[in-house]
């Protein structure tokens, strides 16, 4: 598929890319339930892309459907400009997508150095076997590998609990290090659900700069799912809005704010 | 010191190697029970099946001998060679690999999302059927293991233990089997390379991971389905590793299987997700029933073995359900 769009500078000076990920037609069924009806939207490279929507909007069901975990009745997902077939979710993540859960799911046991190390399970290169014959490269690739990790580190400012168990840490906290897992793999597309669920206003800022940050920094394409509204304008590009399923909005920030039907989903609307 | 002291400290160091054995298959089944949460009733049964195996390709058994000799009227029992220990124990790692990927491809695959019940009952299931393989591909009549662990009492280790007796002439040493001793040592060295294995190579932290939280897992890249047949593959190495020992102690046959049994005590002490928890639980049954039927034995008369360690575990459940190193049983309402 050819680009159709190459791509332009934001005011605050990042660069956009070509569409890096089209969504088309999607349709996700339980039993007899529609989740999602029928929904098209792309994501270009480098852009913090929203989801937003009221509490059952099938927000979370689209990330699944992106990351994998669900897949589609009807539709096709194209991504870097091939149709994608059926997949399981750690195919996705070998692809080059990444994600933080709605509910966190972190490895409770291991200690955040080891929990953002699995992060970087893709990226190894040495096999099973020879990862037993020859130890001394596979050490070496681990110290490699350990270096990313610690700027990933850095970068989030978790230095101080590397070596805690991430069962012993505040919510807060436990979000940060799931982002850090994510990120230590280098994504092409972090996917976050709900970033700033449950934290304080405080933590939210935090967080809300944090992402800017990578999206920054490392220009890494975003797609976010969020119900608080005020978050999202202020953090996103473009703006997908869903409600009981369908799209309603689908623009830049202002645009979608000035849209009836979004005004009408989230202030309710007067039945006749 | 008196010389019963001295006595029943030598049933203990027995018990300890009769304790490594149950510790090794327990082993089996946490590892297991950690990664997938299944309850592999089948590891008695992959210690006998990797035992038969290892004698079969030592002494170059023709296998499903009797199976092909009733059909086609042959009589080939032998290929007439030899193989080797040093070949014939990786051969025998390669068939329990090959046993790993067909219990994935064939059984938990379909099975995956379903109550652990289910997945039990699919165990044991496999349990028999491999007891049955077992009989067909290798016969059901009992056979000497050698893998050149050298056996009999050990002559150091007694003379080496005489001065505790303090001049006493009616003791000379404690008594152990060196095979024990090499069990031990064994044992050890397995416990090392799975620690190692587990905290510091890529694949042993998708392990953990994966024990640990599913999805988590999932969206981090790791193949579940590759995770299960390389834990079904340590465990079946574990399960080889437990059936040389007690096949060379007592020879191998299907009796074999029912060391399985012990080893529910076992989990019930250490815990079932807890890997030291094996090993201690392991030793302390071993420890605790050599001990307990040597105190009791003038009283309540012998053969306590039988019974002890499912008495312990009874004790435990009441006071520690969760095991001496499992994870606490929080009940959140």
């Amino acid at each position: 598929m050819l680009d159709n769009h190459e791509g332009h500078v934001t005011a605050d000076g990042r660069q956009i890319g070509g569409v890096v990920m089209e969504l088309k037609n999607i349709t996700l069924r339980f039993g007899g339930v529609e989740a999602i009806k029928n929904i098209s939207f792309d994501i270009r490279k480098g852009e913090i892309r929203a989801i937003i929507g009221p509490n059952g909007a099938g927000k979370s069901s689209m990330l699944n459907v992106i990351s994998g975990f669900y897949n589609p009745q009807e539709g096709d997902v194209i991504y870097k400009g091939y149709k994608r077939p059926r997949m399981r979710p750690y195919q996705v993540a070998r692809m080059g997508i990444a994600r933080t859960f709605q509910n966190i799911a972190l490895f409770e046991g291991m200690s955040v150095l080891d929990n953002i190390m699995t992060g970087r399970m893709n990226l190894m290169k040495t096999g099973f076997l020879s990862q037993a014959l020859w130890w001394g490269r596979a050490a070496r690739e681990e110290a490699e590998h350990r270096e990313k990790v610690e700027k990933v580190i850095d970068f989030l400012e978790i230095q101080a609990i590397r070596k805690t168990p991430v069962a012993r840490l505040p919510y807060g906290l436990k979000k940060r290090v799931e982002l850090a897992r994510a990120l230590a793999a280098e994504p092409q597309i972090l996917l976050l659900d709900e970033p700033m669920a449950g934290m304080n206003v405080e933590e939210k800022e935090d967080m809300s700069r944090f992402i800017l940050d990578v999206n920054d920094e490392f220009g890494t394409t975003i797609v976010l799912i969020e119900h608080d509204m005020g978050v999202v304008m202020d953090l996103s590009d473009r703006v997908v809005v869903m409600d009981y399923g369908k799209k309603i909005g689908d623009g830049t920030p202002a645009e979608v704010r000035s849209n009836q039907a979004v005004i009408d989903a989230y202030l309710g609307v007067a039945h006749e | 010191m008196s010389l019963d002291f001295l006595n029943a400290i030598e049933a203990a160091l027995n018990g300890l190697s009769t304790g490594i054995m149950y510790a090794l298959v327990a082993l089996g089944f946490v590892l297991i029970f950690k990664a997938s949460g299944i309850f592999n009733f089948a590891q008695g049964v992959m210690a006998l099946f990797a035992a038969l195996t290892l004698v079969g390709l030592q002494s170059g058994q023709v296998p499903f001998s009797h199976l092909i000799n009733a059909a086609f009227g042959t009589s080939i029992h032998n290929f007439g060679w030899n193989v080797p220990t040093l070949l014939a124990i990786p051969l025998t790692v390669a068939v329990m690999v090959a046993f790993a990927w067909l219990v994935e491809r064939i059984v938990l695959k379909h099975l995956v999302n379903q109550e652990p019940i289910i997945l039990f009952m699919a165990t044991i299931g496999l349990a028999f059927f491999l007891e049955g393989l077992g009989d067909i591909m290798w016969g059901a009549e009992v056979k000497r293991l050698d893998v050149g662990i050298p056996q009999g009492g050990n002559l150091w280790f007694e003379d080496n233990t005489r001065w505790l007796g303090m001049g006493n002439p009616d003791f000379y040493g404690f008594y152990i089997d060196t095979l024990n001793l090499v069990a031990i040592v064994i044992a050890g060295i397995l416990v090392t390379a799975l620690v190692i294995f587990s905290q510091y190579t890529k694949q042993g932290r998708a392990l953990r991971a994966v024990a640990d939280d599913h999805q988590a897992a999932l969206s981090v890249g790791i193949s579940l389905r590759f995770i299960w047949v390389l834990t079904w593959s340590i465990a079946g190495i574990v399960a080889l590793v437990a059936g040389i020992m007690w096949g060379s102690k007592s020879g191998v046959q299907f009796s074999l299987s029912l060391i399985a049994l012990k080893a529910l005590p076992v989990l019930i002490l250490g815990g079932f997700t807890s890997i030291p928890g094996a090993i201690v639980g392991g030793l302390l049954i071993g420890v605790g029933e050599k001990l307990f039927d040597f105190y009791m034995q003038p009283i309540i008369g012998g053969a306590t073995e039988n019974w002890f360690a499912y008495m312990l575990a009874l004790v435990f459940l009441l006071f520690r359900p969760q095991g001496l190193f499992g994870e606490r049983i929080i009940e959140r309402v």
